[in-house]
């Protein structure tokens, strides 16, 4: 019981990682991105394979696969941070179900049979200290000069464009780093479950984490990290009533749309609600 | 050669189905600015109502083919009455997630109201092969193509001549400007999500008969070949959603072979990529340049 306690816990760390890195595409930036499940899929693969057949330490890797994942996104972003919208969505929708096609006709990922014995070592532990960092870097980046202007192209991106933000770096930027923490949270997914198969990143796994952003607020890191934490433990207690789980998730996202689209926090932090100093908003 | 004409043939008939799928995205995308991810979901409901018709009621298939249509237009009405009118002023993201959250709930509920195993849908035509020299096609190749024109010589019909064809073309082109000279544009949009769906639920009971299964999950990924469809003839152009399914249909036919039919999908999204990048108005897309 215990131990089925600390893996919830875990896991959630890891969505906690995936919710607040989609956040910063999607939320912050306002890039609405429907391929977060290709980007983590990449780093899951390369983390597996450098661990398990070139017996590297798993921080290592996880780190290489991040940084791949990375690079990932930096090439998907050029060409299609030129869309926008519904176009956006569709075409990293696409960019997601080419990864899982290609990893699933590739020899070195076992293909649909899945990539068995990969090295485990995910504890606790680890998959918080990569969930703060996640954390503490986008709340940073949020504060930075950089986070102001992907707020700004999230607000209004030709008045932005006019203020002299260059719109397509602070996109692919925004990309890259959302990709490169997707592929940490791939990564620690890899070690952890020791087991992957190119289906458990298809688009559902997408729509999961963004739930997650969406009932946590678009643009609100504390809601995401919220929504992560509350939207891993509801599926385990519901356990007993899996097959609903998708039912009951995709009417939650339809009653949410409809009913309270800015999520819990909206675009709030937990600091500007409960804050020591009066802060002028 | 052969082998080229032999995919050309089979591509032209899967296009077909693309074609009448997209023509139901285009025309909601036209008026709504929304993608309706359900759709490629009532194209699976159309071929599980025309199966059930069929089975219970022993129907043929001119009569299931268009009670199936019937009845997932009613689908289709309700779909947008209870899902998309409440966010008619909300933003466009909102409503994409809302189009997504029907798409899987259909998909599930259909999962557990059909069950997950695959369906034989019953053969309602026989199947037979005609031989051009070394080329087969199959009759219900060419029902499948026949079937898909008249609907769109219909579709046109409708569009061009009707009155309610009018005011969807004046609902399309300006919403504001339509209500203000006394169009009811929650009726014309309750009339295009019907038409919409009535075509999609022709392809899928058109597919049903051609592969005799059907399944929960069918409509996801021709679902999202033929948005991309639409968007290759140009989003909210009725002959561009034509062109666009043909052209969909017919690469893939190639790919599968010619390449692997592994590769079936990912040339689907790699088409759109491109003429995202090329073209993004789509072959007869109007370009839209973007206003502060």
């Amino acid at each position: 019981m215990e131990q089925y306690i600390i893996q919830v816990v875990i896991f959630m760390g890891i969505n906690i990682i995936l919710a607040v890195s989609l956040n910063l595409i999607n939320g912050i930036t306002g890039q609405f991105s429907l391929g977060h499940a290709g980007f983590m899929a990449v780093g899951a693969y390369a983390s597996a394979i450098l661990a398990k057949n070139y017996n590297l330490p798993i921080l290592l890797t996880i780190l290489i696969g991040a940084i791949l994942a990375g690079m990932v996104g930096v090439l998907i972003g050029f060409p299609v941070l030129r869309l926008k919208g519904d176009y956006l969505a569709i075409v990293t929708l696409g960019f997601g179900e080419i990864i899982r096609v290609i990893l699933l006709n590739m020899k070195i990922t076992g293909g649909a049979k899945g990539l068995p014995g990969i090295p485990g070592g995910v504890t606790l532990l680890v998959s918080y200290f990569f969930a703060l960092i996640t954390v503490i870097v986008i709340l940073n980046i949020m504060n930075s000069t950089d986070g102001r202007a992907f707020m700004a192209i999230r607000e209004d991106e030709i008045a932005a464009e006019a203020m002299g933000v260059n719109i397509t770096l602070y996109k692919v930027l925004a990309f890259a780093i959302g990709a490169f923490f997707a592929g940490i949270a791939g990564g620690l997914y890899a070690h952890f479950y020791q087991f992957l198969k190119p289906d458990s990143f298809n688009m559902y796994k997408t729509v999961d984490v963004l739930l997650m952003v969406v009932l946590g607020g678009m643009g609100s890191v504390t809601g995401s990290i919220l929504a992560a934490i509350i939207l891993t433990i509801i599926p385990e207690l519901l356990r007993g009533f899996a097959e609903y789980r998708m039912i009951v998730y995709s009417l939650t996202l339809i009653i949410l749309m409809i009913a309270r689209p800015d999520g819990i926090f909206g675009k709030k932090e937990i600091t500007d609600i409960i804050s020591f100093k009066k802060r002028g908003r | 050669m052969v082998e080229f004409l032999q995919q050309l043939i089979n591509g032209l008939s899967l296009g077909s189905i693309y074609a009448l799928i997209a023509l139901g995205y285009t025309m909601v995308y036209g008026i709504l600015k929304l993608i309706n991810f359900a759709h490629g979901e009532i194209y699976m409901i159309g071929a599980y109502i025309a199966y059930y018709l069929v089975m219970i009621f022993k129907l043929n298939f001119i009569l299931a083919l268009l009670l199936a249509m019937f009845f997932s237009a009613i689908f289709g009405i309700i779909v947008e009455r209870l899902a998309y009118k409440p966010l008619r002023n909300s933003s466009r993201i909102s409503a994409l997630l809302t189009a997504l959250g029907v798409s899987m709930l259909l998909q599930n509920l259909g999962l557990k109201i059909f069950g997950g195993d695959p369906k034989p849908f019953p053969e309602l035509v026989e199947n037979k092969a005609i031989f051009l020299g070394d080329i087969i096609i199959f009759n219900q190749q060419i029902i499948i193509v026949v079937v898909s024109i008249i609907l769109m010589i219909v579709l046109h019909i409708i569009v061009r001549y009707t009155k309610t064809g009018k005011a969807m073309r004046a609902v399309a082109y300006d919403q504001e400007a339509a209500k203000l000279m006394g169009i009811d544009s929650n009726k014309i949009i309750s009339y295009t999500f019907a038409i919409g769906s009535a075509l999609a639920a022709a392809a899928g009971v058109l597919i049903g008969m051609r592969f005799n299964r059907i399944e929960p999950l069918m409509g996801m990924m021709p679902g999202i070949k033929a948005f991309i469809a639409a968007v290759l003839g140009g989003i909210g152009s009725i002959p561009g959603a034509v062109i666009g399914g043909l052209i969909m249909g017919i690469s893939e036919s190639l790919v599968v072979g010619y390449i692997s039919s592994s590769y079936r999908d990912a040339i689907a999204f790699a088409i759109l990529i491109v003429i995202l990048l090329v073209k993004p108005e789509g072959i007869l897309g109007k370009n839209i340049k973007e206003k502060v």
